[in-house]
């Protein structure tokens, strides 16, 4: 806008920006130019002035913010969601130089393909004197149990990634491989939005290399191994806890794919079987994103909780492709990588199209030469350890840090146990720092899935992001930051969509089928507790309008408010009870236990109403400002009934969300009813009840005279049109109850639906004379059996 | 000599059962040379709804079962017949303390008998500082890897007193051996943990022992339940000898092998999950006769 340009006088962002000392920057050479590349880039950011620029870069963490996108972090005991840090700057890398680093991460693809099949096969590698035995054989991640089984498909690897970085000659080095469970790759989705939500107005005419099309081509992939039309392709998590749950959600939800949780899977006739409310369903794909010792108990560590007792039995009888192998964190393991060079040319059919850092494994006597020759640029760690370079909790020594004498006996002693590899510097390339631009270290990680045509290669995506200038911080996990990598293509590239053109083959997803039964049950509660919370809401707003309108407080003057606060459980001194955040709090578990089926909007909203009551709770004063609070609360909590119940797929999943939702519903209208229409209870009880049981309107329009207690327990019992009454919500459970999966076999009832006929039959036929507290209390009673019938006979 | 075997293996739930899957490694093992199987047999009560079996990597038989729902009890009964051929012998051709490591460096096999396998710690057996200061304490005279093997097998005998209510299957080995108490599993895996730091390979072995024994000699301990004892590298030329902690004795024709393994886990007699919502609790029994 030419405007603010003419106000803005202002020296470039990159005016100040000086590469370190023999680093390589991505963006500007070392004559001080800018790139050609980073050109449009950094004269777009140069166009902005300060506020715009604020402005456009928090539409990125709006939306990170508005999506949930976080990660989880440990320490001190505990964990904590963390936002996505995202770096704004993305990286820019020319597509001949990505077309080259993809080239040579295909080879190294295939050579780790070829040598995790020796490992769990023949073993000549080990035979031939190629590998050290003991490299194997003391290998945690080399899972016995797995030795002589052929994979299904013929493959061990279906999806990696690799951690690169540049050296000081500017080419690319292999500083990890990731080939157990990689994790980021829809990290890399988001940062992919978030990035072009900040630079809206660049991003198109950048022509970047789209990441869609290389989730379409690995979803088809793996749909064209899923070949019995009753199953579905199924990411196994190890669930909510696990530091990238979101990930595994996200990925779930994009690519339309099952997420299951061990518990969720049993194995039955050699078979992989998840169970559902409609029975036993065959998996045949399963994308883990659990570590392979957890994944079956009975064969691997026996101490796991998250696995799947006869997994193994399923990987034997060939029944389940799994993405990757289980063993194939073997072949992280560091001082692997000092071999792979050597053995690249038997296994790869040439060297190394990129070399990885130099690295020795201190158990033979050239290696423990070369680390004591050179012990400056040294760094000594466990042989077997499979993290990342920069891992915090890696526990690294540097060779220098000892004396010539100590560092020979460790290597004497113990060398077999020792890796040792070249200290590396990294690469810069800018970030944001107050308005400036500033090198700061990255490393690049790069995604490779397996297709029917060969490696397909993730065009960019993620880097991280150092945040200082000392590449030893780099880790994410240590407060770095995550980076979209933008690949330019020279030809127009084309857009891509997930779904296939009209009439494509993989085009036919199915119609989502059978339900884990695990999501069911936290369907159904998440139901409940949302209309558990709306239930506290109503009353306790009821009680505060009382107070305001009386201006004194004390129970004298609502004496039909104590029962029901001792049936609910409430402490009225608090105006937003306790008993309100427990039961927000619990409906956000259920709701996270279930985030791939969840809308995000949805999930937004409920944590959107926890924020709120936290924050009211301590400021809200009783009366007036309570009820006024109440009120908002209950306009948001409807707010999440709609986005649900509109946008929700009608299909089993919604129906028993509704079922916990009609259940709470009428378990607490019958105790409400019970309690304030009891013939005991304190005058004004009615008129309580009705206006707890939102229906003044309709029981003013209905009956002209007063309350009595054969009016509102006409109209909150027995109503069919009525929909606050309990005879509303037994007519509505039984109608989807009836739907349920199994509910009526050739006109046989379950249990289930039997017994919600007969509540339903005995409420259609019953009077308010009949209605006696004793009878409203028995009713309840058998609303809660119901509710035990259901887990029964779906939850379990 | 050639052997009869019979083990029942029962358990009692409180509540029933969820469906379950088992594995059960308790059929003697065919070692050729030292052990031929001529008949075995395993029954379980009720019937499962799936069995099938495969061989692990140690070279164990598994017996792999499916049991249905809503059971208040199971019971595995195993029958057999065996002929034991393995003899003590006093021969020691067994590596020099000293050069074992140098043994091991040749070695590039990672097959079930590979002594590789046998030198780190396992899942239920760590290295432990105490453990491994009793080994060296009590191996300091031994010239002959064979020796260390003995003078070990011997301490522990000496250190521990067999106790079967002490412990229970689960117990540590740091407990146990801080308690001085045990049963054969505890003996074993104390011991394996010793020479591991000895830098010895020792696996855990399961089997079984003789009830009765050979006129003139005592009654052995553990001869009515399941027994282990340990199987210890002792160098290229001698390979694997057997000691059992136990009984203070080299193994012979009195026991009878079930499997190898790292340690108990690899060789547990029944590894099970079931969903259960109650208290279980299981009894098991041997009977061994010998056969003229």
């Amino acid at each position: 806008m030419a405007g603010e340009r003419a106000h803005s006088v202002r020296t470039s962002r990159t005016a100040g920006y000086r590469p370190l000392p023999g680093v390589p920057d991505e963006m500007m050479a070392p004559d001080g130019n800018i790139r050609p590349l980073w050109g449009r880039l950094v004269a777009h950011l140069d166009r902005l002035d300060d506020e715009r620029l604020a402005r456009d870069l928090s539409r990125a963490d709006r939306y990170l913010l508005d999506s949930g996108v976080f990660y989880r972090q440990y320490g001190a005991g505990q964990s904590v969601e963390r936002p996505w840090p995202l770096s704004h700057i993305p990286v820019l890398l020319a597509e001949d130089e990505w077309q080259d680093i993809g080239q040579a991460l295909r080879q190294r693809a295939d050579l780790l393909e070829r040598l995790i099949a020796d490992l769990y096969g023949p073993n000549d590698l080990v035979a031939s004197g190629r590998l050290p035995a003991a490299l194997i054989a003391g290998n945690p991640e080399w899972l016995r149990p797995m030795v002589g089984i052929r994979p299904r498909g013929g493959h061990f690897l279906h999806f990696l990634a690799f951690e690169l970085g540049r050296g000081p000659d500017g080419k690319w080095w292999v500083l990890a491989d990731r080939t157990q469970a990689p994790s980021g790759a829809g990290y890399a989705l988001e940062n992919r939005v978030a990035t072009t939500r900040a630079f809206s107005e660049l991003f198109p005419d950048e022509n970047v290399h789209r990441l869609a099309g290389f989730f379409r081509d690995f979803r088809d992939a793996l749909q064209e191994q899923n070949h019995d039309p009753d199953s579905r392709v199924a990411i196994l998590t190890p669930g909510p806890m696990n530091e990238t749950y979101f990930e595994h959600a996200y990925i779930a939800r994009y690519l339309g794919f099952l997420l299951l949780e061990g518990d969720d899977l049993c194995v039955a006739g050699g078979r992989l079987m998840v169970r559902t409310v409609q029975g036993l369903r065959p998996v045949e794909v399963i994308w883990r994103r659990l570590d392979g010792h957890f994944a079956d108990p009975l064969e691997l560590d026996s101490a796991s909780r998250i696995g799947t007792p006869g997994m193994m039995a399923a990987l034997r009888a060939g029944s389940v492709t799994m993405v990757n192998a289980l063993g194939s964190g073997i072949l992280e393991t560091r001082a692997l990588m000092a071999f792979l060079p050597k053995l690249a040319p038997d296994l790869a059919g040439g060297p190394l199209a990129m070399p990885n850092i130099a690295t020795w494994w201190c158990g033979n006597a050239t290696a423990r030469a070369a680390v004591r020759d050179a012990p400056g640029r040294m760094v000594l760690a466990d042989a077997l350890t499979t993290r990342l370079p920069f891992d915090p909790s890696d526990d690294l020594t540097r060779a220098s840090s000892l004396t010539p004498e100590e560092l020979n006996r460790m290597l004497s002693a113990r060398g077999g146990d020792l890796v040792a590899q070249e200290t590396v510097t990294l690469s810069t390339t800018p970030a944001l720092v107050d308005g400036v631009l500033v090198p700061r270290p990255m490393t690049l990680r790069v995604y490779l899935a397996r297709t029917p045509g060969g490696w397909a290669v993730m065009p960019g995506g993620f880097a991280r992001i150092g945040t200082g200038p000392d590449a030893s911080a780099i880790a994410m996990q240590d407060g770095g930051a995550a980076a979209d990598v933008w690949v330019p293509g020279r030809g127009r590239v084309p857009v891509i969509t997930m779904t296939r053109p009209m009439g494509a083959a993989a085009d036919s997803r199915p119609l989502p089928g059978g339900l884990p039964a695990r999501a069911a049950d936290n369907l159904f509660w998440l139901g409940r507790y949302v209309e558990r919370a709306e239930g506290v809401v109503r009353l306790m707003r009821a009680y505060h309008t009382r107070l305001a309108e009386s201006g004194k407080s004390g129970s004298d003057l609502l004496p039909g408010f104590d029962p029901l606060f001792r049936q609910m459980g409430i402490d009225p001194r608090a105006a937003i009870p306790r008993r309100l955040l427990d039961n927000l709090a619990a409906a956000i578990g259920s709701a996270g236990n279930v985030r791939d089926r969840f809308s995000p909007d949805a999930w937004s909203a409920l944590l959107d109403i926890d924020r709120s009551a936290r924050r009211m709770a301590p400021q809200v004063a009783p009366g007036d400002d309570a009820a006024r609070a109440l009120s908002a609360l209950l306009r948001k909590l409807a707010g999440i009934s709609g986005l649900v119940h509109e946008n929700m797929y009608r299909f089993v999943g919604w129906r028993f969300l509704t079922i916990g939702r009609l259940h709470e519903r009428a378990m607490s209208m019958a105790a409400l009813l019970a309690v304030l229409c009891d013939p005991k209870a304190p005058e004004g009880a009615l008129d309580l009840a009705i206006e707890v049981g939102d229906s003044v309107l309709t029981h003013r329009r209905r009956f002209v005279l007063n309350a009595s207690r054969a009016t509102v327990i006409d109209l909150l019992a027995l109503d069919p049109m009525n929909p606050r009454a309990l005879r509303y919500q037994v007519d509505c459970l039984r109608e989807q109850v009836d739907l349920l999966p199994a509910a009526n076999t050739d006109g046989a009832l379950s249990p289930l639906a039997r017994q919600a006929l007969r509540l339903h039959a005995d409420l259609a036929t019953s009077d308010p004379d009949a209605l006696t507290t004793e009878a409203l209390w028995d009713l309840r009673a058998r609303l809660a059996s119901l509710s035990d019938v259901l887990t029964t006979t779906y939850f379990h | 000599m050639l052997y009869r075997l019979r083990l029942s293996i029962r358990y009692a739930f409180a509540r029933p059962t969820g469906a379950g899957r088992q594995l059960l490694r308790i059929s003697p093992a065919d070692l050729p040379g030292l052990q031929e199987v001529q008949q075995t047999r395993i029954a379980v009560t009720p019937l499962p709804t799936e069995r099938g079996g495969f061989v692990d990597f140690f070279g164990n038989e598994v017996t792999e079962l499916a049991l249905p729902a809503g059971l208040t009890q199971v019971r595995f009964d195993m029958t057999g017949r065996v002929l034991r051929l393995a003899e003590e012998t006093e021969l020691d051709l067994s590596a020099a303390a000293r050069s074992l490591a140098a043994d091991l460096d040749q070695i590039a096999d990672l097959g079930p008998h590979s002594p590789l396998h046998f030198l780190r710690a396992s899942p239920r057996i760590p290295l432990a500082a105490d453990i491994a200061a009793f080994a060296g304490a009590a191996c300091a005279e031994a010239r002959t890897v064979r020796q260390q093997v003995e003078s070990l097998g011997r301490a522990i005998h000496g250190h521990m007193r067999f106790d079967a209510r002490a412990t229970e299957v689960d117990t540590p080995i740091a407990d146990s051996f801080a308690g001085r108490h045990g049963v054969c599993q505890d003996f074993s895996q104390i011991m394996i943990s010793g020479l591991r730091s000895l830098g010895i390979p020792a696996a855990y072995v399961s089997g079984f022992l003789r009830t009765i024994p050979p006129p003139g000699r005592p009654r052995l301990e553990g001869a009515d339940a399941m027994h282990a004892w340990v199987r210890a590298w002792t160098g290229a030329e001698a390979g694997w000898c057997e000691y059992d902690p136990t009984n203070r004795c080299f193994v012979g024709a009195d026991h009878v092998t079930i499997g190898y393994g790292r340690d108990y886990g690899d060789v547990a007699p029944v590894t099970g999950s079931m969903r259960l919502a109650g208290s279980q609790s299981g009894s098991h029994s041997v009977d061994i006769a010998t056969e003229d």
